[in-house]
């Protein structure tokens, strides 16, 4: 019976943050722990409704803090298990998603991002937590982060999210936005058939020879199965500080341990890049100059692309449906292609670090477009292709 | 031995057999290791499940605790161990999580989570080890440090009203609330075996030396002194009816204070689960 409730096939009329509840109840998400900001609010009072329907618990906690940590006990104990929050929570909650990555505890965290720094303004959209989804928490460590520009992407992308939380066991972040969590689209669910097609159910380790954490062999890094507490895999003791590859706390051999377990956490996101990054092309083949963009803006920036062609500049887009790890490969294609980049950002230009980085050593030159507290207008990017093309 | 000779090892059948294999790194006199034996002896006695009866530290002094428990252990953040534990115990209810906690860890930093814990009556046995004291970061003062005793960060003494940790228990709403020290592992035994049986939060306070920082700092410089100081200050709550306000100055007491039923986290998120598929 609650299979059946889980996955709503047929055509929906919804707002994103409820997509996004329905993506994570369809991939199996059955624990969600959450305390009120906005404008994510609609995604913990939508699960508060869908989650129990399906035999899940939904927890309002003491605050964002509490919310993460009870969301990797949940993941520790075997169930697929999210929190969602808004800038000043997501900043609260960076211990912990730096803890998860670390003990690569798989769970997913919705950002529903609003204008700061500071309170902002709470139901305004604003891109300012793209650097803070990567480097938010202390140490070294690498996440996933995806960034949908629909609802129908916001359900698409969170079903995506738990499956690369479960397949890569690492911390993985919805980048949303204001605008995008209260606006209502269409969503397209599948057969419940189909869709379990896709699906990444969670694994349990085997009961000789688990080895707990990420390992290398013959050059490989294996991921091994996550850890279920009240099962044979999971080690004797899940330590929070750092430790080999068994669960052992390194103690004796501080630099050369430490070292290796750093390495291996960031290796297996970044030297992956290219099977877990997600991109989309339009219009790139003989473009001369490429609009690099993700989440809303990507959708004016497309408009923008259009009428660009109808004045007869060429011009393409290069669409990210992942913002971390960064699409290197995908983007030095497109450097060595175009004349110049095009990047709008709404915020001061935070992915455009990066994206600039790789156009300097292909000799292109990028441009940002920022808009604050607001989406572009597509003249103010039309504009941008003019100068530059 | 070195703790990285665990790796890859079988674990041992025997519950005690890990503790009789590997060393603590306890200060000496340091009043952890009674307590894990103390603990290690209930689980070995009652042959426990080690899938459903399942360990959680914070960080302190007891994050060390690991090497000498008899059962899988979770290390949380500091502080944040009731948050981690409501998530799992809601995930997996056949979970009986034992946990230790500093009260630095519970009562400090953790304070948030823990009173929200109690007023769940999540079902859990939860240790504060109070030793008066950040042991593991030098001997800095606590919210458990006697005022006018003196840490490394109040070297004038505490001059701040302390913290009691099983006060705030029951006034959160913990189900069942006891104080014992080191000075008192039998009682503290008992106690922990009413605490497994019981379905709610289990709030166990053991107070317990820690002569390297808070003997160091307060004038009881050998084990034994603090040992003493714990023994003469501990008053049973009986004794205590028949004290003075005055004759309990300085004074803590120790016993079963609290041991009420009322329904767990568990039962009610089940009847949640009820109303919502309608049945």
């Amino acid at each position: 019976m609650s299979e059946d409730k889980a996955i709503r096939t047929g055509t929906h009329v919804i707002t994103g943050n409820d997509a996004m509840v329905e993506g994570a109840i369809a991939a199996g998400c059955r624990f969600f722990a959450g305390y009120p900001i906005t404008p994510q609010n609609e995604v913990p009072e939508m699960f508060s409704v869908r989650l129990p329907e399906v035999g899940g618990n939904f927890i309002q906690m003491e605050d964002e803090i509490g919310s993460i940590a009870a969301v990797v006990g949940a993941s520790l104990a075997g169930a697929k298990a999210m929190t969602s929050t808004s800038g000043p929570g997501f900043s609260l909650m960076q211990e912990y998603i730096s803890q998860a990555a670390q003990s690569e505890i798989p769970l997913v965290v919705g950002n529903v991002q609003r204008t700061g720094p500071g309170s902002g303004i709470v139901s305004v959209p604003h891109h300012g937590d793209v650097m803070q989804a990567r480097y938010g928490g202390n140490g070294d460590y690498e996440i996933i982060a995806v960034a949908p520009a629909s609802a129908q992407e916001s359900f698409d992308l969170t079903v995506e999210a738990f499956n690369l939380a479960e397949k890569w066991r690492t911390p993985v972040i919805i980048l949303s936005d204001a605008m995008l969590g209260h606006c209502r689209e269409k969503v397209v669910i599948q057969s419940a058939e189909e869709f379990k097609k896709n699906i990444i159910e969670r694994k349990i380790g085997p009961r000789k020879g688990f080895k707990p954490f990420t390992y290398e062999e013959n050059g490989e890094l294996i991921v091994p199965p996550p850890l279920q507490l009240g099962t044979h895999a999971f080690p004797f003791w899940l330590p929070s500080v750092s430790h080999n590859e068994f669960g052992i706390p390194i103690l004796d051999t501080v630099p050369k341990g430490s070292f290796k377990m750093v390495k291996r956490l960031c290796d297996k996101i970044i030297k992956n890049e290219e099977k877990i990054t997600m991109t989309e092309s339009y219009y790139l083949d003989d473009a001369d100059v490429a609009v690099i963009a993700y989440g809303l803006p990507a959708r004016t920036g497309l408009r923008a692309v259009r009428e660009a062609r109808e004045q007869g500049i060429k011009a393409g887009l290069l669409r990210l449906k992942t913002i971390w790890p960064f699409a290197q490969t995908a983007i030095e294609k497109v450097a060595e292609s175009v004349k110049s980049i095009v990047v709008p950002e709404i915020n001061m230009g935070q992915l455009f670090i990066e994206i600039d980085r790789v156009a300097a050593k292909k000799g292109v030159s990028a441009h940002l477009v920022i808009q604050i507290s607001k989406l572009h207008e597509p003249h103010e990017i039309l504009s941008k292709i003019k100068e530059v093309a | 031995m070195s703790i990285s000779m665990l790796a890859g090892a079988e674990r041992p059948d025997h519950p005690l057999s890990r503790y009789a294999s590997t060393m603590h790194i306890f200060c000496a006199g340091c009043g952890y290791g009674a307590i894990a034996q103390a603990v290690t002896r209930v689980y070995a006695e009652r042959k426990l499940d080690k899938m459903k009866y399942v360990f959680f530290t914070g960080i302190g002094c007891h994050s060390a605790l690991p090497t000498l428990l008899p059962g899988y252990t979770v290390m949380t953040l500091h502080g944040r161990l009731p948050a981690v534990v409501t998530g799992a115990k809601l995930a997996n209810p056949e979970l009986k999580p034992i946990c230790f906690c500093g009260d630095g860890d519970l009562l400090a930093i953790g304070t948030n989570h823990f009173v929200h814990a109690c007023r769940r009556n999540l079902d859990m046995v939860l240790i504060l080890l109070h030793n008066n004291v950040y042991g593991m970061t030098g001997g800095q003062a606590a919210p458990t440090t006697p005022t006018e005793y003196k840490g490394t960060t109040a070297p004038y003494g505490y001059l701040e009203k302390p913290f009691d940790g099983c006060e705030l228990a029951i006034a959160s709403g913990a189900t069942f609330v006891s104080r014992w020290t080191s000075a008192h592992i039998k009682q503290f035994m008992n106690t922990l075996n009413k605490a497994i049986d019981h379905r709610g939060l289990s709030f166990i306070e053991v107070v317990t030396t820690c002569p390297t920082y808070f003997g160091r700092k307060n004038k009881m410089p050998e084990p034994i002194d603090l040992f003493r100081w714990i023994r003469d200050s501990a008053v049973s709550i009986k004794k205590a009816e028949g004290m003075s306000e005055e004759e309990l100055e300085g004074k803590f007491l120790v016993g079963e204070f609290q041991k009420t039923d009322r329904p767990d986290l568990n039962t009610i998120y089940k009847e949640i689960i009820k109303r919502a598929q309608g049945d």
